[in-house]
């Protein structure tokens, strides 16, 4: 297969329009530019819609409304921007619409910087808008993975009629790697009769809606969701593992800080320290019983959990590994990148800890 | 015996929410009639707001989207982008279009988007308990403007349909009444001609519709309407606000 040279968010870009994405709406925002930019000039040669909105508080409605009337559509933006669409993404999970919304994370809390960091894991996975709700958060480590996850993302969005966040960090976003274009198999797919297309013939109208004022059917419905929810942990969960088998220090990260891992943890095993890796690739799900099955091995002995970002992702390898064995923590954040140096420390003070 | 009057086939049979004397079910009717004499309601979308009209998805027979609070614009943005050669509206009060929804609501007409709005002013925030809106009148009583709005506090009223009219994307702008049959047939006529020239892909297209409260207004249907004739129709001219040529 034909390898090539992408950059993250024009691969990002790319690999959306081979997924059967429509429409696309956003807002400028560093470091994910060259995706609108990307979209401005192909997605109108692909016969699709393309507006820059005027905001992301726009932007987001407006895939909104594209998803509602029956196309594939997406926004992509970075933390701040992300955080302004958080409204929309809140209805579209109550209004059961699909779309992917890209967040190349930047610096925070607030304005932050514009350097690649990880603080957005709690909104991603927990939601930051209102109500209780959950999407489905992929978090790809390289070019390759993102584009292939793309297509995942926009099936996992239409299959279960949810928002999908695809959750890169700005070293993702801006590095060049080669990729090849992978043929992908679509998922097999409903047709969307219950978009608001225009209502030919049908007997009723359709009527895309998250209001459900009466509070036993509001919570009928969220019952509803919670089951969809339920469908989505058991089905969708990924993850990675690499030198895990006999690991003793087993390395948790996702995304960026998971290459690091896997950098220090082979230089830990020629100095004969066994060292694994364990990367979420869903954050959310997030592979809870796998991570408990491995902190139940004999052999692993401790965790660190490297970030971004102060902490975040930690709360849940906790709560996966459930004081069975030690967890420790090691992050920089606001932009700063961990270097192999600073995680191989970290590793090794662990590793001291129980030897 | 003949049938002289019935509801339009661009409703649904469900009986509205609205307070008696509201102008809301007045208006889905004359869009609903439009909708019927174009033979468009199997391709029309329509998009209705948070407010009081919230549920108009359950009222009109086309297919219909609920946006959040103020959001309708870009939402129809988007579905019109979606679906050129459809008639595609939205249904928004005061509260939404002017206050939270004012940036989505200049930029889809500066944008020159191909859908209509119809926008309901009745001068106060009614679904919350009478709040002032943007287009309260000076003078005016709200449940957060217990004296009365003050130019002072709160800045003058917003004339919507004139601010709009400034932009290039805007083709059509005029503002009605439903206060009587006269004015209730200006009315119809105007959503029509927004609904044509929408169609005709001229631009974007505006119904400013005065239309009374007596719920939070306090007062009866008939002293309302009368209020609203003297008080907002004076502040509020009826009329074609704007109207281009067909480029």
């Amino acid at each position: 297969m034909k390898r090539e040279i992408w950059k993250g968010s024009e691969a990002i870009a790319e690999a959306a329009i081979r997924a059967g994405c429509r429409g696309f709406f956003g807002y400028p925002i560093t470091p994910q530019n060259e995706i609108p930019e990307y979209m401005s000039h192909k997605m109108p040669q692909a016969g699709g819609v393309f507006v820059q909105a005027e905001s992301e508080v726009a932007a987001i409605n407006m895939v909104y409304g594209a998803s509602s009337s029956g196309i594939r559509a997406m926004t992509s933006s970075s933390s701040p921007g992300v955080s302004l669409k958080q409204e929309g993404i809140s209805y579209m999970v109550g209004a059961q619409l699909p779309a992917v919304i890209v967040n190349v994370m930047r610096g925070g809390p607030g304005l932050g910087s514009i350097q690649p960091a990880q603080g957005d894991y709690f909104q991603a996975t927990r939601g930051g808008g209102n109500g209780d709700y959950r999407t489905p958060v992929l978090a790809p480590a390289n070019l390759q993975e993102t584009v292939d996850l793309m297509q995942e993302a926009f099936d996992i969005a239409d299959q279960y009629r949810i928002p999908v966040m695809f959750l890169a960090d700005g070293l993702i976003g801006q590095m060049m790697e080669p990729i090849v274009w992978n043929e992908h198999q679509q998922r097999t797919l409903s047709e969307k009769t219950w978009a608001a297309s225009g209502r030919g013939d049908r007997a009723h109208n359709n009527f895309i809606t998250s209001l459900f004022i009466d509070a036993s059917s509001c919570e009928a419905e969220n019952a509803n969701l919670s089951a969809k929810y339920a469908e989505i942990e058991k089905n969708e969960c990924r993850w990675e593992e690499l030198l895990l088998e006999d690991a003793e220090v087993v390395l948790v990260a996702y995304g960026t800080p998971a290459r690091i891992a896997q950098t220090v943890a082979e230089k830990l095993r020629k100095q004969g320290i066994k060292a694994g890796v364990f990367r979420p690739i869903t954050l959310w799900p997030f592979p809870y019983s796998r991570l408990k099955e491995i902190a139940a091995m004999d052999s692993t002995k401790i965790f660190l959990d490297i970030e971004m970002s102060t902490g975040q992702m930690l709360d849940d390898v906790n709560l996966a590994v459930a004081e069975r064995k030690p967890v420790r923590f090691y992050g920089r954040s606001g932009g700063m990148i961990p270097t192999v140096a600073e995680v191989e420390k970290a590793a090794r003070d662990a590793y001291r800890e129980v030897k | 015996m003949t049938t002289i009057y019935k509801k339009s086939k661009g409703l649904q049979n469900n009986e509205l929410h609205y307070c008696p004397g509201c102008g809301h079910g007045i208006i889905h009717k004359l869009i609903a009639e439009v909708m019927v004499e174009m033979d468009a309601v199997g391709t029309t979308i329509g998009v209705c707001p948070v407010g009081c009209s919230v549920f108009a998805g359950n009222y009109f027979a086309c297919d219909m989207v609920e946006a959040a609070h103020g959001r309708a614009p870009a939402v129809a943005t988007a579905i019109k982008r979606t679906h050129p050669n459809q008639p595609v509206f939205t249904y928004q009060g005061d509260g939404d279009l002017a206050s939270i929804g004012a940036a989505e609501i200049v930029h889809a007409a500066m944008r020159g988007e191909k859908f209509t709005t119809i926008f309901v002013n009745n001068a106060i925030y009614g679904m919350t308990g009478g709040q002032m809106a943007p287009t309260t009148l000076i003078g005016q009583r709200a449940t957060t403007a217990p004296s009365g709005r003050t130019k002072e506090q709160a800045g003058m009223p917003m004339r919507v349909a004139e601010m709009l009219a400034t932009l290039d994307g805007l083709v059509y702008a005029e503002r009605v009444c439903v206060t009587d049959i006269p004015h209730l047939n200006k009315a119809k006529k105007a959503i029509k001609r927004a609904f044509e020239k929408q169609m005709a892909g001229e631009g974007f297209t505006f119904v400013e519709i005065l239309a009374s409260c007596p719920t939070n207004w306090g007062m009866d249907t008939l002293e309302a309407n009368k209020w609203l004739m003297e008080n907002m129709a004076s502040y509020y001219p009826l009329g074609v606000i704007k109207e281009t040529e067909v480029r």
